[in-house]
């Protein structure tokens, strides 16, 4: 138990440390999938602003959900909301605290995703070089293009290589301009998301103390409760499988016995403890029958009977208990007659 | 016990270093930030001071309250502020204390940006290269206004095809960065002189105060930490208590309607225990099932 109690002082103490640090791989994750991205705009009217807010928008919300499926309490807090309220009541704040904690976490890499974007400029120069103001920049009274066409030739901005309309407006200049507005776009959304952080993380000593410490109390208590029965589970698994097959070795030692008429040798003293552990199993054919007989037909899931192979091995369905006692001594009983 | 009590002695002594190692590693996020951050003044008359300016100032006010959020102690001071007053004073001097060593560490890094722009130059030379005086250079100064001011706005943007090779420009980035660079210089020389003034002075005001100040908010901070991992444990030997109750009350039920017989058993004594009376496939299920749908209350007495 000792060793438990380490190990879940170890979770409950880093938990909290081990989400920040996923949360912070992904974001990290995040930048590497930008900067790894072969961003190709399209130089199209109409599919340039689909491409662009494409590209700011989706990675977000795959990031987002992403965020929670990588999160290990997300299963704890369904858990938790669908149970039947039964002898322990449920508590809306703690179901709250755990929300909130998880949307907190999974939300920075989407905003990581888009603060990047927005600062380095591509996004925005190819989804509205469209919409650049032609009069302010360039020659608005260039000669005989029509508005269809200047949009085409104003779509090619982003593609350097293939823009032909220098002449209408220079290609740095609207680059330039487009990059500017993005820019400032992006430290702007950086600085409300930090704005935003900064005053849910100060106000709430304000306002809500008591009741944060107790969901955030309830909510670890969960947590470990749930670890702690899963191992308390494990633990009678192990057990429970330890003296079923217990069970098993003495009954086809028993069997075996019973069917070649062996006389039980005397064993001397010294050699009780090990063949106290061979389970009466001494010689290749029997522990080949008994292979054969654990892969054919398992032992049912019931302690309270002695392995006494039967014809099927689930036994368990609400079968009264045998009384193992009479057969035993049964057999017994004919061994000293001979 | 003593375990925990090594854990709390490397606390107390490295509060300060975490707190001083965060802070160090923000300064350099924040040098990261400016050498990966893609500089492109617009060249544009109403746009270059904007740009350069908030450029220069909005990622400082960031960085500075990054600084404050990443620090543990603003919350331990915000906490110590609201609480009621209850049978414990309050210290305003402590709260003072706290709020004082939060704010230093968080302005290291917005000061490293400005630092570090002013001496790159560039923002000043995107902000102000509109502001300049075109008589005092000599391609400015024998054209128009209007012409003038779109000249000048594109001073910073070497590229363009109309300052390429444009000796009057590069004398105005020249002049401009020189401007910027003797200013980063002198901010920091002041800076470090009154942080040095700061420490070197400090002895000679109010020592046993600021002791005391000291004392009791590493208190605070530490009783935060006792307190937190003391209801950890509370918590996980209360799941374990409850745990425990429930087997037990499963085994008494089943106990209760199957009528079986205690086996004398060749099994040990610790497999016994550890089966808690739970022995067949359908207690067990029983078992997980009545978890699922009836969880005991959260009362261990």
């Amino acid at each position: 138990m000792d060793k438990f109690r380490m190990i879940f002082q170890f979770f409950q103490s880093n938990q909290e440390s081990f989400m920040n640090g996923i949360c912070g791989i992904m974001a990290l994750a995040s930048t590497q999938m930008y900067s790894a991205f072969d961003f190709n705009c399209p130089c199209l009217p109409h599919y340039n602003m689909a491409y662009g807010l494409g590209i700011l928008l989706v990675p977000p919300f795959i990031l987002f959900l992403l965020g929670f499926v990588l999160n290990n309490n997300i299963s704890m807090l369904a858990e938790e909301w669908r149970r039947p309220q039964g002898q322990r009541g449920k508590d809306p704040a703690v179901l709250r605290y755990m929300f909130c904690s998880m949307a907190q976490r999974a939300m920075i890499a989407p905003a990581v995703w888009v603060s990047v974007t927005l600062l380095d400029g591509k996004c925005i120069t190819c989804a509205f070089c469209t919409s650049v103001p032609v009069e302010t920049l360039g020659n608005a009274s260039h000669p005989l293009l029509s508005q269809g066409e200047i949009q085409q030739v104003l779509a090619r901005i982003p593609c350097k290589e293939i823009y032909n309309g220098q002449q209408l407006i220079a290609n740095e200049v609207a680059v330039r301009y487009l990059c500017c507005i993005s820019q400032a776009l992006g430290w702007c959304f950086v600085l409300l998301m930090t704005t935003l952080a900064f005053l849910v993380r100060s106000l709430r000593p304000c306002f809500s103390q008591a009741a944060f410490l107790k969901s955030r109390y309830w909510s670890h208590y969960i947590d470990i409760e749930r670890k702690l029965f899963d191992e308390t589970c494990a633990e009678h698994a192990r057990s429970f499988a330890k003296v079923c097959i217990q069970q098993f070795f003495e009954g086809m030692s028993t069997d075996l016995v019973a069917a070649r008429c062996h006389l039980p040798r005397k064993t001397s003293e010294d050699a009780g403890e090990a063949s106290k552990k061979l389970l009466g199993i001494t010689d290749q054919g029997t522990m080949n029958m008994a292979l054969k007989s654990w892969h054919r037909c398992k032992p049912p899931l019931h302690l309270q009977a002695p392995a006494l192979p039967s014809g099927n091995g689930w036994a368990g369905e609400g079968q009264p208990p045998v009384h193992p006692s009479t057969a035993q001594r049964e057999t017994a009983a004919y061994y000293s007659l001979v | 016990m003593d375990r925990f009590r090594m854990i709390f002695q490397y606390f107390q002594s490295n509060s300060e270093s975490v707190m001083n190692g965060i802070c160090g590693l923000l300064a350099l996020a924040s040098v990261k930030m400016y050498t990966c951050f893609d500089f492109s003044c617009p060249c544009l008359p109403q746009y270059n001071m904007a740009y350069g300016l908030g450029i220069m100032f909005v990622p400082p006010v960031i960085l500075f309250l990054c600084g404050l959020i990443l620090n543990r102690q603003s919350l331990v001071m915000l906490d110590e502020w609201r609480r009621p007053q209850g049978h414990r004073k309050k210290d305003l001097a402590v709260i003072r204390y706290m709020c004082s060593s939060i704010a230093q560490r968080a302005m290291v890094a917005p000061v490293v940006w400005i630092v570090v722009t002013l001496l790159d130059g560039k923002c000043l030379i995107c902000a102000f290269s509109g502001s300049m005086d075109p008589e005092k250079f000599v391609g400015f100064a024998n054209v128009t206004p209007a012409q003038v001011e779109q000249l000048l706005a594109k001073v910073p943007c070497k590229d363009d095809e109309l300052m390429r090779n444009n000796t009057s420009r590069k004398a105005v980035s020249r002049y401009l960065r020189c401007w910027s660079q003797a200013l980063g210089w002198s901010i920091l020389l002041i800076l470090i002189v009154a942080a040095f003034l700061a420490r070197w002075l400090r002895p000679c005001f109010n020592q046993a105060t600021l002791l005391q100040a000291r004392h009791w908010s590493n208190y605070i901070d530490i009783e935060q930490k006792i307190f937190e991992e003391t209801c950890c444990e509370h918590s996980r030997l209360f799941a374990h208590k409850c745990i425990l109750h429930f087997f037990e009350s499963m085994r008494q039920e089943i106990k209760l309607h199957n009528f079986n017989l205690p086996r004398e058993g060749e099994r040990d004594e610790g497999e016994e225990d550890l089966l808690r009376g739970i022995t067949d496939q359908e207690q067990v299920n029983k078992l997980l099932k009545t978890w699922y749908y009836d969880k005991p209350p959260l009362d261990v007495s």
